[in-house]
């Protein structure tokens, strides 16, 4: 029996879906934008369900033969996504309609592409988990391209496309390994299947194959290169989707698979989840420290906090199943509260670029002195990035570094002590972008007085979303905290 | 026909696969390459299910879900490629090549 009222957040999406690439038929070009409006109804509506099953914990429900289950984790990420999608919409908007493109088939791509990353919470076999995977990244694919006649756009998607195909092919050909090797393609029968085979090397191979494929998706060190070309070349609100949803997607499929499929044999992907910690901390914050455009800045850093997210996995190798909840929790506060705060910079940089008429750092100087709203939400959310208190940033740092240290031995305090020389090492180039913002003067080539300084709504609206976000989640942690730990009961099972 | 045969012609047109990514320069032929590898995966799929079905150590339908995993993939590769061919066609289009080296605007 299907459980429709399980099922109503994901079905109320995909209606959404629908419902955007059916009205864009009937809308005359000048009013495309009610696209978006469909858009946020189908995203609010979705959001009922949610809480209902949230009130109601009666029972796990369970699915298709366990395959698709709606639990706390899977309730806890579909509300990040719908947000991540508010948010999205909002910044789109004003940025999509100036663009004169095809804006119905914009909101039904990345509605589909949230979608997609819905799916991906709930799956709990490796079919589900594909599938889901590869809804997020089709239209992210087109996405990426959007703008038809910009050489650079065009470069973007080839590159994100081509890397995202062969890891999508790696994946595969790991999962294929694993199910010959366990005989199972649900992550209970594969732990079950794991326990034998946990040293055979073709079940090794299969593991990390599959780590190399999500890494692709994370934008880890050294499967990264695609990320800066791809966000620069991109437009804005696409980079922003791209920097937080799908990177948010990798991760939940490396969270599921290493907890729940591959439970018995943390000593396989712990260390290699430890040297794509290390490698994407340092390469992403070193080479950020050298960029002068702020899109491919936050590239880095967003590359930088896939390291920091990555963390607590490398920990958990070397933990008991009690302690490996706290190193779950860790990885997920972090994802939410990056999310919040990443999406928030973009949304700056948005709002900025029209502004200013660039993304070069050296041309944002002194936007504080003739835009000061501007240069306060810049400052607030690039010093979240860098974790200063009272901001949101902090907490997911704290619980971080808890999560590794609860066990002190060699290896996590070596970890914890690379990711602390890196987060000073962020905090140079985000303090040097709001230091450029307050105390450098205006340079010739921009006229403060020459564009109408006023944000548009929708973006106003995203940034005031998105600040009271990292304020509220920096003053109260436990606003996030209490989430995550309903949702990390996975890792204990 | 022992597993092992299955497995070897998959290993190899994974490799070609890779091989094919790696040295092409025009974006349909790594297209191409990336086809490759998935019906290695599919190969992989089928030939453990059914191996694994012979066994009899597994649950009645394990060769099944493998099918099943690989008409999944010979699905969501159409769709890949479908999109894939329109970028490919837009580069086309702007520029008259699908040569992945000239695309250089961005770097560092």
């Amino acid at each position: 029996m299907l459980d429709y009222h399980a099922l109503a957040p994901d079905l109320i999406i995909a209606g959404t879906v629908l419902a955007v690439l059916g009205a864009d038929l009937f809308l005359p070009q000048e009013r495309k934008w009610w696209s978006a409006v469909i858009g946020i109804f189908g995203l609010t509506l979705a959001l009922i369900p949610i809480f209902t099953l949230a009130v109601d914990d009666s029972s796990l429900r369970s699915m298709f033969g366990g395959s698709y289950v709606i639990d706390d984790f899977a309730l806890v990420l579909k509300t990040f996504f719908i947000i991540t999608g508010y948010v999205v919409l909002l910044m789109s908007v004003s940025y999509i309609e100036s663009d004169r493109y095809y804006q119905g088939e914009y909101y039904f791509l990345v509605l589909a592409s949230l979608l997609g990353g819905m799916v991906m919470a709930s799956s709990r076999d490796l079919i589900t988990l594909f599938v889901g995977l590869e809804l997020v990244s089709g239209p992210a694919f087109l996405l990426a391209g959007w703008r038809k006649g910009d050489a650079k756009s065009n470069e973007a998607a080839l590159k994100f496309f081509i890397i995202g195909v062969l890891s999508a092919a790696i994946l595969l050909y790991g999962m294929s390994l694993v199910y010959g090797m366990t005989g199972g393609l649900t992550f209970e029968e594969i732990r079950a299947g794991s326990v034998t085979v946990s040293d055979e090397p073709v079940f090794v191979l299969g593991i990390l194959l599959v780590l190399v494929g999500f890494g692709f998706k994370m934008s880890a060190v050294p499967f990264h290169f695609w990320a800066p070309d791809t966000y620069e070349g991109a437009p804005t609100p696409v980079t922003a989707y791209l920097s937080v949803g799908s990177k948010a997607a990798g991760f939940v499929g490396v969270l599921l698979v290493s907890y729940l499929a591959f439970a018995e044999s943390p000593e396989i992907w712990g260390p290699a989840l430890w040297i794509l910690a290390v490698l994407s901390m340092v390469v992403g914050n070193l080479v950020a420290l050298r960029q002068e455009n702020l899109v491919r800045l936050l590239a880095y850093s967003s590359i930088a906090h896939a390291g920091f997210m990555l963390v607590p996995f490398a920990a958990a190798s070397l933990l008991d199943s009690g302690d490996l909840e706290k190193a779950f929790a860790a990885t997920l506060s972090y994802i939410l509260i990056y999310g919040m705060m990443n999406l928030g910079a973009f949304a700056v940089i948005i709002a900025g670029a029209r502004r200013v008429g660039s993304g070069q750092l050296r041309d944002w100087a002194g936007l504080g002195s003739y835009a000061p709203g501007l240069g306060v939400l810049l400052t607030l959310f690039f010093f979240s990035l860098a974790g200063i208190p009272p901001l949101a940033g902090w907490f997911a740092k704290f619980v971080m570094f808890q999560a590794v240290l609860q066990d002190a031995n060699g290896w996590t305090v070596a970890l914890a002590a690379i990711a602390a020389v890196n987060a000073v090492i962020a905090l140079y180039y985000y303090a040097k972008v709001v230091k450029g913002v307050w105390m450098d003067p205006v340079p010739d080539s921009v006229n403060p007085k020459g564009v109408p300084g006023r944000v548009a709504p929708s973006l106003g609206l995203a940034l005031g979303i998105l600040a009271f976000g990292v304020i509220l989640a920096g003053v109260y942690p436990s606003v996030i905290a209490e989430f995550t730990e309903a949702a990390s009961f996975l890792a204990g099972g | 026909m022992t597993l092992s045969q299955f497995l070897v012609l998959s290993a190899g047109l994974f490799s070609i696969g890779v091989y094919g990514v790696l040295i092409r320069r025009n974006a349909v032929l790594i297209l191409l390459s990336v086809e490759v590898m998935l019906a290695a995966v599919n190969i992989n799929l089928v030939a453990f299910g059914q191996y694994l079905e012979n066994t009899g150590r597994f649950a009645e339908g394990t060769a099944a879900s493998g099918q099943v995993f690989a008409l999944f993939v010979i699905t969501v590769a159409a769709a890949e490629v479908g999109i894939g061919l329109a970028i490919v066609l837009l580069i086309f289009r702007n520029r008259s090549s699908v040569n992945v080296d000239e695309l250089d605007a961005l770097k560092w």
